[in-house]
């Protein structure tokens, strides 16, 4: 009996010490040099490996912070500058200026605005709305309202408006990941600055269609009468097939009021400017 | 009696509701305005050849092919083009149409109107594929896939069987059954004309046995014209499709991944083109009317129209008594494949089969449930791929795996939906998977 248990015990440790010296062996022998700014640069981050940054998760984009050795097109959107700083910090490198986007959806055709006209009572998703019709207003670019970017979004920051159909972007919450610009099958969102306090103005509207019929469907569409180029004479400020699109760099100061007052359709928003008619 | 021939795999049989079978092929009056889109036809959209204000009669050449695989266009009135515009069309998306005010109905002179049989064929093989290229006729079966691409047989294979689609399984619709019943002689020498092209010396009928009036008629007139017979068919949907009717009648099977049927030695053509190719051949006359089927269960007066290309949606409702009370949805098509249909402007084009109005209590749509893996509709599906799966993996966007699995397979026919116990919307993803997968094969071709 004591021989059978004395044998077991021993035979069982010396299994155990030659897999752990195998082992042992083989973690020197094999060992790869990692730099441990990687672990730390990690560290920082926000671990919502949204994707945000370009890359397929945070260790991934860690990796790439250290193998490149400085922040040259390199941002955590999600950290923003506070995590940046941090990061900056372990590669010792100089803290780069980012400035701080948030997604803005380029439609304004709310329920009011873009009155339904039919009923659609499909597969409950735009990507599958989009490859069946033009939309219950009847404009084909502009949102369907049925929340795809809400799913994508993994930061809770956009929500569909059930009164007006339209989804809302909570500026607070929006790390300006993009995971609704891939998301929306109509290109409606774009990633703009967030503005110096948070002022900005945009071009509400993606519908290419002439005026007549773009007009027909919804009362707030561009429909490509160039005032805003007129009114403005910027450089920022363009239309192309029968839509305007104000660049990100537009001067919202000088600029931003003028824009939202010339429209006459309304189709041009703006956000915290003050003095226009819809701030 | 022996069982009648179908095709092996899957199936449905829904209610057959051919209400309007019994009604003559009326001629529906000229519109006032009709909007002819471009783009009518599988394949590249044509050029239009016309410009505001220019003056065109019933014939005139409005847009010309763009490609292999398109189709000329032809102005259905005549009077003066009001505006080449964006119409929405039965895509659910404004596209562009040439849209002409009519004026009058004069005919192009080169075109014989005369309603006598025209029995020799004078033209030559060369010349009568020519003849359907130049007169814009497409498949009227639904597909509208340009019918000259399907009259040239490749090199090196032969068309042993040319088979005439006349099951028309979709429900309601009778349009095809209407045509074979009144305009039976062209449709002789039609299919005559089509042996001549194809060099095909046996040519078979296929019509289901809920038409036994159609295939007595047929039968009849089939023992004058060597080489022509007539096939009853058992009842099942969607045995109008070209693989189903090609097994079902000859028991070969189209291989999978892009196979065509002449590959099999057989080519398709269903009755409508098939009397659209007599006129062009013997008549010189371009497509520009064609049946349509206008029904529904509360319709007033349900029937079969001859109608221009273009005219609004609005005048074939109109012909029928309006829309009934209570009406939910007005579909262009068939219930099984048909698309529901934004506007009453939507103008008839060259596949617009029928004008299916569907009573509000049955267009609802029933209440999502989970998918219990029952495995209906995989037993339905007469292409052998499994909707339940494809449905998820396009739901989810893996379109990798859903090009693996044979999304493209898939023809549409809606069979899985009509039986998932779960009332799954199955056919809208697989549409949407289809879309996106042919998208991403289409780039990935692009490239190389």
């Amino acid at each position: 009996m004591n021989n059978l248990m004395l044998s077991s015990i021993l035979s069982l440790s010396g299994v155990g010490v030659l897999a752990a010296s195998i082992l042992y062996i083989a973690s020197k022998k094999f060992h790869v040099e990692e730099d441990p700014r990687i672990d730390q640069v990690e560290g920082v981050l926000p671990m919502a490996n949204c994707g945000g940054c370009g890359f397929a998760g945070c260790r991934n984009f860690a990796e790439a912070v250290v193998k490149a050795g400085k922040l040259d097109g390199l941002n955590c959107p999600v950290g923003g500058a506070e995590c940046m700083a941090q990061v900056a910090h372990i590669m010792g490198v100089d803290v780069q200026e980012t400035e701080p986007m948030v997604a803005v959806l380029r439609c304004n055709g709310s329920r009011k605005n873009a009155p339904q006209k039919t009923h659609y009572d499909g597969a409950l998703n735009c990507f599958a709305a989009h490859a069946l019709f033009a939309g219950e207003s009847g404009c084909p670019n502009g949102c369907l309202g049925l929340g795809d970017c809400a799913v994508a979004c993994s930061f809770d920051a956009i929500t569909v408006n059930p009164e007006t159909g339209l989804p809302e972007v909570d500026d607070d919450k929006c790390v300006a990941c993009g995971a609704c610009v891939t998301a929306c099958p109509r290109d409606i969102y774009e990633l703009r600055p967030k503005g110096i306090n948070s002022k900005r103005v945009y071009v509400a509207c993606m519908n290419t269609q002439k005026g007549a019929p773009a007009k027909k469907n919804c009362s707030v569409a561009c429909i490509g009468c160039m005032k805003c180029v007129k009114a403005t004479e910027s450089k920022s400020v363009s239309v192309k097939n029968f839509l305007s699109y104000i660049g990100t760099d537009v001067d919202t100061e000088s600029h931003g009021p003028q824009l939202i007052d010339c429209c006459p359709t309304s189709a041009i928003l703006g956000v915290n400017i003050e003095g226009s008619k819809n701030a | 009696m022996p069982s009648l021939k179908t095709f092996s795999r899957g199936g449905v049989h829904p209610p057959e509701c051919k209400i309007s079978a019994k009604m003559n092929i009326e001629v529906l009056h000229v519109p006032q305005k009709v909007s002819i889109p471009i783009s009518q036809h599988l394949g590249a959209p044509s050029t239009p050849l016309v410009k505001r204000g220019d003056m065109v009669k019933v014939g005139t050449p409005v847009a010309k092919t763009s490609g292999f695989i398109s189709a000329n266009i032809h102005s259905s009135v005549s009077g003066k083009v009001a505006n080449i515009a964006e119409v929405v069309d039965t895509s659910g998306y404004p596209r562009k149409a040439v849209v002409i005010d009519v004026d009058g109905d004069e005919w192009e002179e080169s075109i014989d109107r005369g309603s006598d049989l025209k029995k020799d064929i004078s033209l030559s093989r060369d010349e009568i594929v020519q003849k359907v290229l130049e007169s814009g006729v497409v498949g009227l079966g639904g597909a509208t896939f340009p019918t000259h691409v399907k009259l040239m047989v490749p090199q090196g294979k032969k068309a042993e069987i040319l088979i005439i689609n006349g099951v028309e399984c979709e429900p309601y619709l009778t349009s095809d059954h209407r045509l074979m019943l009144e305009r039976g002689e062209e449709l002789m020498v039609g299919i005559h004309i089509i042996m001549i092209a194809l060099e095909s010396d046996k040519a078979i009928i296929g019509i289901e046995a809920n038409k036994p009036d159609a295939i007595k008629y047929l039968t009849g007139l089939a023992k004058d014209y060597p080489g022509v017979s007539v096939q009853t068919l058992k009842v099942k949907y969607p045995q109008g499709g070209e693989k189903q009717l090609i097994k079902a009648i000859t028991g070969r099977e189209v291989p999978n991944k892009g196979g065509l049927p002449i590959d099999v030695g057989t080519v398709v053509h269903n009755v409508g083109t098939v009397l659209a190719i007599y006129e062009a051949v013997q008549k010189n006359r371009p497509l520009v009317e064609r049946v349509v089927t206008i029904t529904g269960k509360s319709v007033k007066k349900p029937g079969n129209y001859m109608v221009r290309i273009g005219t609004p949606v609005q005048d074939l409702v109109e012909a029928a008594g309006g829309i009934p009370e209570n009406s939910g949805k007005i579909i262009s098509g068939g219930p099984m494949m048909g698309k529901t249909l934004t506007n009453l402007d939507v103008p008839v084009v060259k596949g617009t089969s029928g004008i299916l109005i569907i009573p509000l209590d049955e267009s609802k749509r029933k209440v999502e449930g989970n998918c219990i893996r029952c495995g209906k509709c995989v037993s339905v599906c007469p292409l052998g791929v499994e909707p339940h799966l494809l449905y998820a993996l396009s739901k989810r966007g893996d379109w990798e795996r859903a090009e693996k699995e044979d999304v493209m397979n898939c023809c549409e026919c809606g069979s899985c939906q009509y039986t998932c116990p779960a009332h799954l919307p199955l056919l809208d993803y697989l549409r949407v998977g289809k879309a996106e997968v042919g998208k991403q094969i289409r780039a990935r071709h692009n490239k190389k």
